[in-house]
């Protein structure tokens, strides 16, 4: 009773209170001054106008009705797939090769010798390397059926990592099952949006598909040209200094290759590895001309200039050139390409490379490190070549002595690409009537960011003797003469 | 074609969480037979222990990060070179943090290495871990006669004896291994041209070109097909290989839900309505990306609906059979005879020879014009090695021996033992309760197994049993939707894969795998199966 005495006091006061509060309000209304009630009406007024207005997206043209959409996708006509290629284009139609590519190889129906093949250390006919495959073929089949992650990896691959780790003194090597993919897949898998890379203009295609599947910023220095490279790394160091918190997390690499194939020249590493530790950039290097051919052992370039191998992060080449197999390595510390394992995308989202491929390659490997000597007269016949070559009139060699595939190019252009093209087209033609096969150097004209100038390009093996290479600098310098008067 | 016929005269079948698709084959003219799909949604509380799975394994990284980094605990991570100690970090720390403290735990299960051929059965390399993954050491044993199930073997040429292997090692002692040039220059050998007429007249279109790697094949071609101003419409799932090419092209990409049809045709109106992006220009040409079979999902592509839409607003397609070719179809000629319809629809048929025919490489078919044009301008012809010869031959024998010209039904009666062994497998499976991913003809089975320590738990249990799987996570899936993975081959006999449902159901008990919600017997909205096995020829 006396409770719900209370509670009816309390409540009678909360209302009392409540109709104390409702009374102020009425008299503060009452008492402001007349333009703040106007300006809140109106406020409110507009808040009201707000609610029931329509709203409208940015991207969307609402004007458009269906009938007028249907009307444009009517009228859309898309360009043709691919635009129209003429019949007679000089590169349509492509020499054919009946039999092997070997020394003595068979090109449009005329046996020639080989200057066109990189078949470096004449391995793509050695019986050897053929009796090694039919093994394995015996023992593996043909395909592998999977990636390397997915019962992919034969033991055979193992063992050729381990020897090509071995050979080049590396803690670890890793394939790649197609030597344009190994460089291009290397590249991304370190190097990611908002670093840097400094890059030759001389830098072959695949690097550069590598460049462009990274998302870095690249940089080119002119070919060969230290200071052009200092010039670029200091102005790095300039921009460093204005945000050192950013540049604590950018890395920052050069790419170079030992031998360039378009210019074949080699590049001045000794150099590179000092500016490497100045300027603290990562090098990677592309070896796929180099490998087999320079230094004492055929370590490539730097056991050419005496380098330290561990001073360059990530050594890259391609199996197809003096190993003449299929596919490519890289190699270098674990720390740097165990990473490969998992992000190289053409590692792990890729076939791995066919057993017999692999056993054909350690074997090549086998006979590169049983007969060092033969680098020594592979270095000889580069520059035997070389010196052949020199004075053919109306033809510049360029390349060094030691590069084993040099270029032709025209002393005197005419102006225009095709009609190079052409003139250098009938060289080859009337090489190949003498029974010496030569070939164009093809480039992709519209895709290439410095584009070589047309020329022939002129590869040396060891199995050419003496004889054939004065034979083909003398047809080559009939031909200049008959075709380039 | 708005509806593509799928709503008005499809069933959707509720059952707890199930969806499944049927169409019935007398209901759409663009289906000639039921295309049953199935992808059963993940259970609750499955989704939650994953989840809470997940961040133990974190909570337990972060840990071993703490007592590693304080040198607790002995780091066996290879580590930078003391003279470089001071250059910019190659790797941070976070984007290995799943490699390091996630990956290593269950690593034995990938990168096993095989010693024989990769068949229906093979040896394995016995490897053991003397501390916990870091390192493998290979004891010299093999495990002997391990059933494959994980090797892209669907016809079965993976064979070190007959015909195939024959006509590759004369091939072999005739031409040698290495070819040691490009296509344009001198590496263009005879036994490519034989090769490429043989593609052209294996899939009926006019001209075909064949590449040495098949991941190089898209990432080379799509950037030489396409560039600035012109669209491409990729599908969800697509391979790591086409997402490359087509980046690589320079076109913008717009990405479409997996196999849906009405996210298609709206990015196809959407884009041909309002142009390009701001300046509202045309766009040059579309391009619209699928793949045959998702390997991933075991999904088939749909190809009657996309051909009609690519009719409809003149798009372009670029098909991506990688796993179909040879797989499927009852002339083995791939999605397109799988579903009866015309090969010269498809603008750009692209293909590997990796799977059915167990060689090395890739493919692209189509008319004479887009060969001639790829023969100029694909980077692969250009700047790359061509193929080996002994690949061709094993390529070009196989090839033969499934259209029937080597004079033997052996080729019918392989595509006939795959069908037959992958419905009996998915029935099976489906059977005991599983939740089984994908198309009901489709040879890779995905089984799923959600939790992140039954991925590491079903591979090995499997590996004791003597079978061989496949099992995949994050990142090359959603990170709760661990699976593993079979791929049924027409090598395998109906022992081998009843010793193996035998194994798989007994590890399926142990792990407890048997999710599955569906009704296993009972009405026949929901079986499938039997209208497909009463309907096979």
């Amino acid at each position: 009773m006396k409770h719900a005495h209370a509670q009816s006091r309390d409540s009678v006061k909360m209302a009392a209170g409540q109709q104390w509060v409702l009374v102020e309000m009425v008299q503060a209304f009452y008492e402001a001054p007349a333009y703040h009630l106007i300006l809140e009406g109106i406020l409110i007024l507009w808040i009201i106008r707000l609610l029931f207005s329509k709203t409208y997206k940015l991207q969307e043209r609402s004007d458009l009705t269906e009938k007028e959409k249907e009307e444009l996708i009517e009228e859309w006509q898309p360009e043709p797939l691919v635009p129209p290629v003429s019949k007679d284009h000089p590169s349509l139609n492509y020499d054919v090769v009946t039999g092997p590519p070997s020394h003595k190889i068979i090109v449009n129906g005329k046996e020639c010798i080989n200057f066109a093949s990189f078949n470096f250390l004449g391995l793509l006919d050695s019986e050897r390397v053929k009796l090694k495959a039919l093994l394995s073929l015996k023992k593996y089949g043909v395909g592998t059926c999977g990636p390397r992650g997915f019962y992919g990896t034969f033991d055979v691959h193992l063992e050729l990592e381990e020897r090509l780790a071995k050979f080049m003194r590396t803690e670890e090597a890793i394939i790649y099952s197609y030597g344009f993919a190994t460089i291009a897949s290397a590249i991304p898998a370190y190097s990611k949006r908002g670093d840097i890379i400094f890059v030759d203009e001389a830098a072959c295609f695949s690097i550069q598909k590598g460049l462009q599947a990274s998302r870095s910023f690249v940089k080119h220095f002119k070919h060969n040209d230290m200071e052009d490279l200092e010039r670029l790394l200091k102005e790095q160091e300039i921009e460093d200094q204005k945000n050192p918190r950013k540049a604590r997390v950018i890395r920052r690499f050069i790419v170079v290759e030992g031998l360039y194939i378009n210019t074949a020249d080699i590049c001045p590493l000794p150099d590179l590895v000092k500016l490497k530790y100045k300027y603290k950039v990562r090098i990677f290097l592309e070896e796929s001309m180099s490998f087999g051919v320079l230094g004492e052992h055929g370590r490539g370039v730097t056991e050419h200039f005496g380098v330290n191998i561990d001073d360059i992060d990530l050594i890259s080449a391609n199996m197809e050139n003096a190993l003449a197999s299929i596919g490519g390595f890289c190699c270098g510390r674990s720390f740097v390409i165990d990473h490969q394992r998992l992000s190289g995308q053409g590692y792990c989202f890729s076939a791995s490379l066919p057993p017999m491929l692999a056993s054909a390659a350690i074997e090549a490997l086998n006979i590169m490190e049983e007969d060092p000597g033969i680098f020594r007269v592979l270095q000889d016949k580069c520059k035997h070549v070389h010196k052949a070559l020199q004075g053919t009139p109306g033809l510049k060699v360029v390349g060094e002595p030691l590069a084993p595939a040099l270029h032709l190019q025209l002393e005197n252009s005419t102006g225009s690409r095709t009609n190079d093209l052409k003139l250098l087209r009938a060289i080859v033609d009337y090489s190949m009537d003498r029974q010496i096969a030569l070939t164009l150097a093809r480039y992709l004209e519209k895709e290439e960011r410095f584009l070589p100038p047309p020329s022939i390009r002129v590869v040396v093996t060891v199995e050419q003797t003496q004889e054939e290479i004065e034979r083909a600098a003398q047809c080559i310098r009939e031909a200049a003469v008959k075709i380039l008067k | 074609i708005q509806g593509s016929g799928t709503e008005g005269s499809s069933h959707f079948l509720q059952e707890g969480q199930v969806l499944e698709w049927i169409h019935h084959a007398s209901c759409t003219s663009l289906y000639k037979k039921p295309f049953v799909e199935s992808f059963e949604e993940t259970p609750l509380l499955v989704a939650v222990l994953t989840y809470m799975g997940y961040g133990i394994l974190t909570i337990f990284g972060y840990l071993r990060d703490f007592l590693r980094d304080w040198k607790f605990e002995k780091c066996h991570l290879a580590r930078e070179r003391e003279e470089q100690k001071d250059f910019v970090p190659l790797y941070q720390d976070f984007e290995n943090f799943y490699t390091r403290n996630l990956y290593m735990r269950i690593r034995d299960n990938w990168n096993r290495p095989i010693c024989s051929v990769p068949g229906a059965k093979m040896d394995l390399l016995e490897r053991v871990t003397p501390d916990y993954n870091w390192t493998f050491e290979h004891t010299g044993n093999v495990l002997k006669d391990v059933i494959n199930m994980g090797s892209y073997n669907y016809l079965g040429f993976a064979e070190n004896t007959g015909t195939c292997a024959d006509a590759a090692s004369e091939c072999t002692v005739k031409y040698g291994v290495g070819v040691s040039s490009t296509r344009q220059e001198i590496g263009n050998l005879d036994k490519h041209e034989e090769l490429e007429i043989l593609v052209a007249r294996f899939l009926g279109v006019e001209s075909s070109m064949a590449f040495g790697m098949g991941f190089a094949t898209n990432s080379m071609n799509i950037p030489a097909l396409t560039g600035k101003g012109c669209l491409i419409l990729s599908d969800e799932l697509n391979h790591a290989s086409l997402v490359l090419g087509a980046r690589l092209s320079g076109s913008t990409i717009r990405v479409f839900k997996h196999n849906n049809m009405q996210s298609l045709e709206k990015l196809l109106r959407d884009a041909i309505v309002h142009g390009q992006p701001r300046t509202h220009r045309p766009w040059k040409k579309i391009l619209i990306l699928v793949e045959g079979i998702y390997s991933m999902e075991g999904s088939i592509v749909r190809l009657p609906e996309v051909i009609a839409l690519k009719k409809k607003y003149k798009a372009y397609l670029y098909l991506d059979e990688a796993h179909s070719i040879g797989a499927l179809g009852p002339r083995g000629r791939g999605v397109v005879d799988y579903f009866g319809l015309d090969p010269s629809d498809v603008d750009i048929m692209m293909g590997t020879f990796t799977k059915s025919f167990g060689a090395a490489g890739g493919y692209i078919g189509g008319k004479k014009e887009l060969i001639d044009y790829l023969r100029l301008h694909s980077h692969s012809t250009v700047y790359a090695t061509s193929m080996s010869p002994p690949i061709i031959q094993q390529i070009i024998t196989s090839m033969k021996c499934i259209m029937g010209e080597d004079g033997s039904t052996l080729g019918q009666e392989r595509l006939c033992q795959l069908s037959e062994n992958t419905t009996y497998f998915r029935r099976r499976l489906h059977e005991m309760g599983f939740i089984i991913y994908g198309n009901n003809d489709s040879p890779v089975v995905p089984l799923m197994l959600y939790m992140p320590a039954k991925i590491g738990a079903f591979g090995r249990e499997m590996l004791k049993r003597n079978i061989g799987t496949v099992v995949v996570g994050f990142p090359a899936t959603p990170i709760i939707e661990s699976r593993a993975r079979f791929c049924v081959s027409a090598a395998h006999t109906r022992e081998m894969l009843d010793k193996a449902l035998n194994a798989i159901s007994e590890v399926g008990d142990l792990l407890q795998l048997k999710y599955s919600r569906k009704n296993r017997h009972g009405n026949e909205g929901s079986d499938s199966f039997s209208f497909l096995e009463s309907h096979q020829d």
